[in-house]
């Protein structure tokens, strides 16, 4: 495993290392970050890569392949625009976690701020807490999984992005209903808990997803906006 | 006296409800929908046409005109960028996606700009292969929706353009209707095919000029430091969104007044929202002037270039370069009266059609409908372009050497005067025929 010290190398160093690793050196680990943006950006490789501390705004921004870990909490824009492999947050999110990913999957052990998985474009993400209010707005594709409560107008204008929470969800946003469960989806649901590693019946769960009354715009909507 | 002898006051129509207006009410009563339209603001604004150049004197000097040269290049980003752009002409192509323009309306801009020895830009919906590969410098639109954004593109670009707002709709989204939702289209932007997309007016993932920076430390982060890094802005505040795009660590500001042109947006946004180019220039000069980044954060301004004059006027006042996306889609056939028997049946005439976002464009340019796309030859289109581009430099070089000038970029204020007391205060340019505009300090 290779060590980069925080402390010692700045962050266009950090990136630089973990941006250009391929063959041999395929683990490495991130101490001192003290709160770093942009940490671990932009990664393309099968990695595996521990970031021991909190991180500041976009950690794992626009990550393919790479299996970040992250021993703290994360600022906001955690993950975003993820095309593949796997991050996984040990502590809390703040806003905007996932946004816009196309892929891969998003695990946040603890809870998730405001808009989690705002415009998400085919990324799984877990959250083993609670999520903030307009989570899932405009939310494209993929899977957002909550395994406690969700705030309010959650999936607002929702496209075909599935959600689904197994505690409260204090309102739905715009266009967004609660669907029925069907079998594939507790098939997927517990596919989804199990590469989390979460401990949790898919049966608990609630689905909700787009009622597609929006997709075309007409005046007579307007009065959901 | 009979009555068919008695005067009779002449018909008068009233200049508040003009006939233009009066359709519009009828059409809103009879629809109950605001009306949607591509383009940007048609009401006469004050504008380039407002300013003259002074031209040569006893005490200027000019320069010959066929044998002197004149200097046209440009280079951008060079604040932070590992690698700036260089373009052979002050003159790029604005940001249009793929998808309110068709693929080969897209290759045209690329050729033409390429043969033209400048920048191309992509838009909402992603890069294509045939824009990358026809295009020598392509700057990628970083954009709210994030359409199609991923980091092989990002690094596969020549620069990156973060779009906080435009100036046909500073503050506002978009919205691509379904007409034109091919698969194609829908499978870069993640959605179905055939629905209404919309657009987000605002970005996802951070609000204000201190997550702005931090987002830009991001993509330089992504890209090795490579990459010159725009910030669009429409014409709302140029002052203070210059200078806080400067804050935020940008190489380049780009600053898009009402007049350009946008796919698809409410007319009554177009026409009511932002500042004529015109008022906007000289106050983000200042801007970059004040914190002595004239020159080192380049500024390059769009919205209503139509002629190397234009673009003699905007370096004038102190831009580095300017944008061109109407009059480059004019250029390789949008409202070409060729397809006036087409416009008629759409109910429009050539020069007025701009129901881009319908998708039934004769002239195959902002259409995804494989017939009308056929009629658009992208490599003859291209030329068009690269022999408009190539005008509009020899113009705006004519001028510049008028003035005594070896390089475009020393263009300046002083040759200029104002033809009417709105341009000269938003210029802050002379009224002609004095040495006063409004709001000089000291009269």
């Amino acid at each position: 495993m290779q060590t980069l010290d925080m402390n010692d190398i700045d962050l266009r160093a950090v990136n630089a290392t973990l941006q250009g690793a391929a063959g041999t050196d395929t683990e490495f680990e991130v101490l001192n970050l003290r709160g770093s943006h942009a940490v671990a950006v932009g990664l393309d490789a099968p990695i595996d890569v521990t970031l021991h501390g909190s991180a500041g705004y976009y950690c794992a921004g626009m990550n393919k392949q790479a299996r970040i870990t992250v021993k703290g909490s994360v600022g906001p824009g955690a993950a975003e625009n993820m095309m593949s492999g796997e991050v996984i947050v040990d502590g809390d999110a703040s806003q905007y976690a996932g946004a816009t990913g196309h892929g891969g999957l998003l695990v946040i052990k603890g809870n998730a701020s405001s808009r989690c998985g705002i415009s998400m474009k085919g990324i799984d993400i877990v959250v083993g807490g609670n999520i903030g209010h307009m989570s899932a707005f405009m939310a494209q594709k993929g899977n957002l999984v909550v395994l406690g409560d969700a705030g309010d107008a959650l999936g607002d204008s929702l496209y075909e992005a599935r959600l689904f929470v197994r505690g409260s969800v204090k309102s739905l946003g715009a266009d967004c209903v609660e669907k029925e469960m069907r079998p594939e989806h507790l098939d997927l649901l517990a596919d989804l808990l199990q590469r989390a590693g979460m401990d949790a019946k898919p049966e608990e769960f609630r689905r909700y997803g787009s009622a597609r009354e929006l997709y075309h715009f007409k005046v007579d909507n307007a009065g959901a906006y | 006296m009979s009555d068919q002898h008695t005067p009779r006051t002449m018909p008068r129509q009233s200049w508040t409800f003009s006939n233009e207006i009066n359709s519009e009410i009828r059409r809103a009563a009879a629809t109950g929908i605001y009306d949607i339209r591509g383009g940007g603001a048609k009401r006469r604004v004050p504008h380039f046409d407002d300013l003259l150049f002074l031209g040569a004197s006893v005490s200027r000097y000019p320069l010959e005109g066929y044998r002197e040269k004149c200097e046209t290049s440009v280079t951008l980003g060079t604040r932070f960028a590992k690698k700036p752009i260089e373009l052979k002409i002050p003159i790029t192509i604005a940001g249009m996606s793929f998808g309110a323009l068709s693929a080969n309306a897209k290759e045209a801009l690329g050729r033409g700009a390429t043969l033209a020895g400048t920048s191309t830009t992509t838009g909402d919906g992603g890069m294509t292969d045939e824009e990358r590969g026809h295009s020598e410098m392509l700057v990628y639109q970083y954009l709210p929706s994030r359409y199609g954004m991923n980091p092989d593109d990002l690094r596969r670009a020549d620069a990156i353009e973060i779009v906080v707002g435009q100036g046909a709709k500073p503050g506002g989204g978009g919205m691509l209707l379904g007409q034109k939702i091919t698969e194609r289209v829908a499978g870069m932007r993640d959605l179905p095919v055939g629905i209404d997309q919309r657009s987000s007016c605002r970005h996802p993932d951070w609000t204000g000029p201190d997550d702005l920076e931090i987002k830009i430390l991001e993509l330089r982060e992504i890209t090795g430091w490579e990459k010159p890094i725009y910030v669009k802005v429409g014409g709302s505040r140029p002052y203070y969104d210059t200078a806080l795009a400067i804050k935020a660590g940008a190489d380049v500001v780009v600053l898009d007044g009402m007049q350009g042109g946008t796919a698809a947006t409410q007319d009554v946004f177009i026409e009511h929202v932002g500042q004529p180019i015109l008022a906007c220039i000289r106050p983000a000069v200042q801007a970059l002037q004040d914190l002595g980044m004239h020159r080192k954060v380049q500024l390059v301004v769009s919205g209503g270039i139509r002629t190397g004059a234009d673009v003699a006027k905007a370096l004038a006042l102190g831009a580095d370069a300017v944008s061109i996306g109407t009059a480059a889609l004019i250029a390789i056939g949008d409202n070409d009266p060729k397809w006036e028997a087409e416009y008629q049946e759409l109910g429009s005439t050539a020069g007025a059609y701009d129901d881009w976002h319908e998708g039934r464009d004769p002239a195959g340019i902002t259409t995804q409908d494989p017939e009308l796309m056929a009629r658009l030859d992208p490599v003859e289109a291209g030329r068009r372009l690269r022999n408009y581009l190539n005008v509009m430099t020899l113009e705006c070089q004519t001028i510049a050497r008028a003035c005594g000038k070896n390089h475009v970029h020393n263009l300046e204020p002083e040759d200029l005067c104002a033809l009417t007391m709105e341009a000269a205060a938003m210029a802050q340019i002379p009224l002609a025929g004095t040495d006063w505009y409004p709001g000089k300090k000291g009269f």
